[in-house]
């Protein structure tokens, strides 16, 4: 059946003889070839050397942005998943519409943050643009809250905003070497670095120490370490004696060597983020680095998984609230960060996430809610506890980068 | 109508006044251009996703410079030869593993595509829908699933020790004491998993193509079912072969989330290098780098493997 197609190429008699026009017609092949020379030429020199990245931060430090705080009654809030209280229902925030009630300002709050390098490279072009990420309010890892207001994409905090925060926050927390007096953050929660083990798994052998974890043979390709340099770094060095909050690039060399060794005779068998509890659940790891408040919450699902907490001490390292440069809602945020250092709201916050509670004078509200949590030395430290804490020492740009390719090569990669 | 001006009939007699020439010309242009306006999506998508990316990494592979004090283009080449020297193990793995993935998945895939074509009759259509019923989960939580499936105290590797296969497999330096996870071998079978039906899906559809008279005459003349599938069904499937075989490999060459998962330090592909110079490390250059190493790499075997099997039809 033939159909009237006028603009149709004409079949073979001008295949024939090619026409002009048949000729500039476009046949596959001539189009892959001039697809690549166009790839290249435009690739060329003048387009490689147009890019470039132009260096991150503001020399000048944070940037106030313009507040509509005051007309646009509202605050977005990124946060990570399952860091936040919810109801029966699971579907609502009872603390967050607490503060809604009390102060009118509505909360658009997202849990999008997954991965402290993943969620910078994702708001790195926009701070880098000046632009507003569209966040009032980010909860990130302390390196990255140092690396961002290094940068300058942390706006300064107004104390004036900030009085039950001021008051109540804990002496371990007051002041990181990396923002003295909190000028730009607040803790959100504290994140110990434990070793968690499974007894079943372990059978009976002792585990005390991260020493015990990379010796002992019985451990061989069972042992569990962390892919965050800092925790499972921070803890090799307090094994070996050295303070994390002040070590030098022999020490650090040292402990990658201490590490590497373990490696190399098998004892590690997998580096990981937070799917550790997997495989210590699994039985895969018989011991492992872990995270405390992970640790409450499987110890409260499986009776067979403990902790404990080396002699020569543990980590802290803290997830810490902070408003990016370009925010348009900076005193909503500082009013959401004050309201959650209300004892009472740190207290049903401590209650749901488990982890170290930054506020002070919780224990009797914590104690209502849940006597057992009161009582727990991961969730509120006692002094002992808090003594036995270090944190790790802030790094320079040259250094993280250094001392994180020193780490790769450990984990294989 | 103005077909005439097209087809090879004798031309009418040559316009007489210029309106008229006016009249032909825009139509023909228009013909012209049909099928460079039809690219225009497919090319723009291209130029957006493709090229500019591109251009973007080559120019970051070349730039020197840290995350605070910005990053310049100075056309350092070292940093690729010393890519090349730190992480050359990473990339024989990775050649190795995906290689042997998709050795694996043919060998599986070529049977099951075969049945399917010629045998299945009417569970033709059940069958398909299992091998492509995977991709309703994620590949993820797809991954995550052979994690307990393997795990140490498992079904799975119980039976396999009392067996003794995993003496065997860690004989051969496959596996490493008494477990499955963490060792080359589970990386190699998780990537022959997750890839599997990338090479179902094109070996079926090359079968299926195949005239099942061709079979019938190839017996009329003699020929033994053996040779029938040698002189016959191979060389007339090779096109599924080939492309199935492409991918396989190539994602298998690129993929971390099966070493990541399955693996354990001493067999991390390139892949997860790159992941970690990317968002860990932020060493952006060798990161970018070794994506371009790692392309050229996949070019290079693809492009002999392309030769090799002699199939143009992809090209």
């Amino acid at each position: 059946m033939e159909q009237y197609e006028p603009d149709r190429p004409s079949p073979a008699p001008s295949q024939a003889r090619p026409s002009p026009a048949r000729r500039a017609a476009l046949t596959r092949r001539s189009l892959l070839r001039a697809s690549a020379g166009g790839v290249l030429a435009a690739g060329g020199v003048g387009a490689l050397s147009a890019c470039g990245i132009p260096p991150a931060g503001n020399a000048g430090g944070a940037v106030a942005a313009d507040d509509h705080s005051a007309k646009e009654k509202t605050v977005s809030f990124s946060n990570w998943t399952e860091y936040m209280d919810v109801d029966e229902g699971e579907t609502r925030h009872p603390t967050l519409e607490e503060f809604t009630r009390q102060t009118g300002v509505r909360v658009k709050y997202s849990e999008d943050i997954n991965d402290n390098n993943e969620f910078f490279a994702k708001i790195k072009p926009q701070l880098a643009a000046g632009q507003d990420t569209g966040r009032d309010l980010i909860c990130v890892t302390d390196w990255l809250a140092a690396r961002m207001i290094r940068l300058g994409w942390a706006q300064k905090l107004d104390p004036a905003n900030l009085p039950t925060a001021y008051a109540n926050l804990s002496a371990q927390f007051r002041s990181p070497d990396w923002d003295p007096g909190r000028a730009y953050s607040y803790p959100w929660t504290g994140i110990s670095t434990v070793i968690a083990y499974n007894r079943k798994a372990l059978d009976g052998v002792e585990v005390r120490s991260v020493s015990d974890l990379l010796d002992n043979p019985k451990l061989k390709g069972r042992v569990g370490m962390l892919t965050e340099m800092r925790d499972t770094m921070g803890m090799t060095l307090l094994d070996m004696g050295k303070d994390p909050g002040d070590f030098t690039d022999d020490d650090y060399d040292a402990a990658t060597a201490r590490l590497q060794k373990a490696v190399d005779k098998g004892q590690i068998r997998r580096f990981t983020g937070n799917d550790y509890t997997a495989d210590l659940t699994s039985g895969d790891f018989a011991a492992c680095l872990a995270w405390a408040g992970d640790v409450v919450q499987l110890k409260a699902d499986s009776p067979e998984i403990d902790f404990v907490v080396p002699d020569s001490g543990y980590l802290t390292s803290t997830d810490n609230l902070l408003v990016p440069a370009g925010a348009r809602h900076k005193t909503n945020a500082e009013r959401l960060i004050d309201h959650y250092y209300q004892p009472a709201m740190a207290a049903r916050l401590a209650a749901y996430i488990n982890y170290v509670c930054p506020v002070d004078g919780v224990k009797e509200a914590l104690a209502e809610i849940d006597p057992d949590a009161a009582e727990n030395p991961l969730i509120l430290p006692d002094r002992a506890m808090a003594e036995k804490s270090r944190a790790f020492r802030s790094l320079s740009d040259k250094e993280e980068t250094a001392y994180e390719a020193k780490f790769a090569k450990l984990t294989g990669a | 109508m103005s077909s005439a001006t097209l087809t090879g009939t004798p031309p009418p007699p040559p316009p007489a006044t210029p309106a008229a020439a006016r009249r032909t010309t825009p139509r023909r242009r228009r013909g012209r251009l049909t099928p460079y306006l039809l690219l225009l999506p497919g090319l723009l998508w291209l130029l957006v996703f493709f090229a500019l990316p591109v251009i973007y990494q080559a120019s970051t592979s070349v730039q020197t410079g840290s995350l605070e004090a910005g990053y310049e283009v100075t056309w350092r080449f070292a940093t690729y030869t010393e890519a090349l020297a730190d992480y050359w193990p990473h990339f024989l793995r990775s050649v190795v593993y995906a290689g042997t993935a998709t050795v694996l998945c043919l060998l599986l895939g070529y049977p099951l595509a075969y049945l399917i074509a010629f045998r299945a009759g009417r569970w033709r259509n059940l069958i398909m829908i299992l091998v492509i019923a995977p991709f309703f989960t994620s590949f993820l939580i797809r991954t995550l699933a052979w994690k307990t499936i393997l795990a140490d105290g498992g079904v799975v590797v119980e039976t396999l020790n009392t067996l003794h296969v995993l003496d065997v497999t860690a004989g051969l330096g496959l596996t490493d004491g008494e477990r499955l996870l963490a060792t080359p071998l589970a990386v190699v079978c998780g990537l022959t998993y997750n890839f599997l039906p990338f090479m179902i899906l094109p070996l079926y559809t090359s079968l299926e193509r195949i005239d099942p008279r061709l079979h019938e005459a190839a017996a009329d003349l003699y020929a033994r079912p053996a040779t029938v599938f040698r002189r016959v069904t191979l060389p007339l499937s090779m096109p599924g072969v080939v492309a199935g075989t492409l991918l396989t490999f190539i994602p298998a060459g690129g993929d971390y989330v099966n070493a990541d998962l399955l693996g354990s330090t001493d067999t991390r592909m390139i892949g997860n290098v790159i992941q970690v110079q990317f968002l860990r490390v932020l060493d952006y250059p060798t990161a970018a780098a070794l994506s371009f190493i790692l392309m050229a790499v996949i070019l290079v075997v693809v492009s002999v493997h392309i030769r090799r099997s002699g199939t143009e039809d992809l090209v």
